[in-house]
């Protein structure tokens, strides 16, 4: 099947719905219409850009470069985990506690996928590995994302519960264990319906494009099994470690709530 | 020293402050709105950080682990708060055990019958919560106490009972405590010593 590329003209066509959608943010008033346009405008940026440096390395693969943008990957993701904070910690643990667990689980499952699942040879090809970690580091950056803002937020209102526990002589994992429950959680929730929805009510992307693009839908189908499954690890391992140091930044050596370790940017 | 002695505290609002209750003594704590009432008896139960030292029966805080601390200083918070759906919940102990006959004898005296574990928490009223925060406190047989202002929201007839029930505790354990209460009256029925907070530092009247 040959593929039918997309003139600059068709997707003009398409952006006609983002202004569409401002214009009606704006009879709302729903105070969205310039974060639409700016994210329709950042997405075109941002992917021509990506598409122009993929291009470049496909064609010079080589582990330094690999690195490199994917260290460039992460930070951004970090810093999107940051931003999406409405009570974020202050100082370096507000990007510190998103990249670390980003790293440790996107970082990971990526290599676990490519050496022992996949079996790309070299395990770095960039064709492989890139569009790998990016999905991973995607939907991993959303639960812990949502993971994070739960838990502060949590905290911030439940203090007075938490508070009360800590008189009473519970230890500090005591005290917020229902909070860390919660908010891991929420993070996981919307792997796990996107999971169950997944053919039923969703075709996902990764599959959509490879059967776009030409490929048997037997194949895209297996490639979108594996990524699910890498999704759903990433997001839960991401998530957990997210909260088990955020939780652990929220209290100090004499197991004491420490709000003001974080600022409302709100 | 038998008793709680407190040693140059200070935190945000006030100190250095000293001051020594001997065991079974109560010493009351009032002050002008601000004055850091609630803070001063945070610092003691080492919730909130803080200078200087305290010591319970010769040990000072910060040779225990801080749970253990705070479970021998047991401190009563203006509004305590509920987490889980029942009362009973937040009675049993390690792996759900059903709460001692003395609990059961303390909530008769507040006015509860045994059935009140299977309360909703929802379905409590103020004072009701506040009575029975007390009982729950109670329950981890502290050393010390901390209260503050814990018959805020009571009616004339509970403030007497929870009085009564927290000088029988006191007198039985020989448990030094501290009273926070803009309600002079009761500051004079329950403590042997008034002391006022003001202006960050602590003088008696």
């Amino acid at each position: 099947m040959n593929i039918i590329s997309l003139s600059p003209a068709d997707l003009s066509l398409a952006a006609m719905l983002l202004i569409a959608l401002a214009a009606l943010s704006v009879r709302m008033k729903l105070g969205l219409a310039w974060q639409i346009i700016i994210a329709g405008l950042r997405t075109t940026v941002q992917l021509s850009l990506i598409g122009f440096v993929l291009k470049v390395i496909f064609a010079h693969a080589h582990v330094g470069w690999i690195t490199l943008i994917a260290c460039m990957m992460l930070m951004v993701a970090g810093w999107e985990v940051m931003r999406r904070q409405k009570r974020r910690f202050r100082g370096w643990w507000g990007f510190g506690v998103g990249t670390i667990s980003m790293s440790v689980s996107s970082f990971s499952i990526t290599l676990i996928a490519l050496t022992l699942i996949i079996s790309v040879n070299p395990w770095y090809t960039p064709q492989y590995a890139i569009p790998l970690l990016g999905m991973l580091l995607g939907n991993t950056m959303t639960g812990i994302a949502i993971g994070l803002d739960r838990m502060t937020q949590a905290a911030w209102d439940q203090r007075n519960i938490i508070e009360t526990r800590l008189m009473l002589g519970q230890d500090w994992n005591q005290a917020i264990r229902d909070i860390r429950t919660e908010s891991i959680r929420s993070g996981l929730i919307p792997i796990i319906n996107s999971m169950s929805v997944a053919g039923l009510v969703s075709l996902p992307g990764m599959m959509t494009g490879q059967i776009l693009a030409g490929n048997p839908p037997a194949e895209a189908v297996k490639y979108q099994i594996l990524i699910m499954f890498l999704i759903a690890g990433g997001t839960g391992f991401g998530t957990s470690i997210a909260i088990w140091l955020g939780a652990r930044r929220l209290s100090d050596e004499r197991q004491r709530l420490c709000l003001d370790r974080l600022k409302n940017t709100g | 020293m038998i008793g709680l002695k407190i040693e140059n505290l200070g935190f945000r609002t006030a100190g250095p402050l000293s001051l020594s209750i001997p065991a079974g003594e109560c010493v009351g704590v009032r002050g002008p709105s601000g004055s850091g009432k609630t803070l001063f008896l945070r610092a003691v139960a080492d919730i909130d950080s803080h200078t200087g030292k305290v010591f319970l029966n010769g040990t000072e805080s910060a040779d225990l682990p801080a749970p253990e601390w705070r479970k021998q200083v047991g401190m009563l918070p203006a509004e305590s708060a509920w987490w889980a759906d029942t009362v009973g919940e937040h009675f049993s102990r390690s792996g759900g055990e059903s709460p001692e006959p003395e609990t059961d004898n303390w909530l008769k005296w507040l006015g509860f019958e045994a059935e009140v574990m299977d309360w909703e928490i929802a379905r409590l009223s103020s004072g009701e919560r506040q009575r029975l925060a007390l009982v729950r406190l109670l329950a981890n047989h502290p050393k010390a106490l901390l209260l503050d202002e814990p018959t805020a929201n009571l009616d004339a007839e509970n403030i007497t009972r929870m009085e009564t029930l927290v000088k029988t505790y006191q007198r039985e354990n020989k448990t030094p405590m501290i009273w926070v209460s803009h309600d002079t009256w009761q500051l004079d029925r329950v403590a042997s010593r008034r002391l006022l907070l003001k202006d960050g530092g602590l003088t008696d009247e």
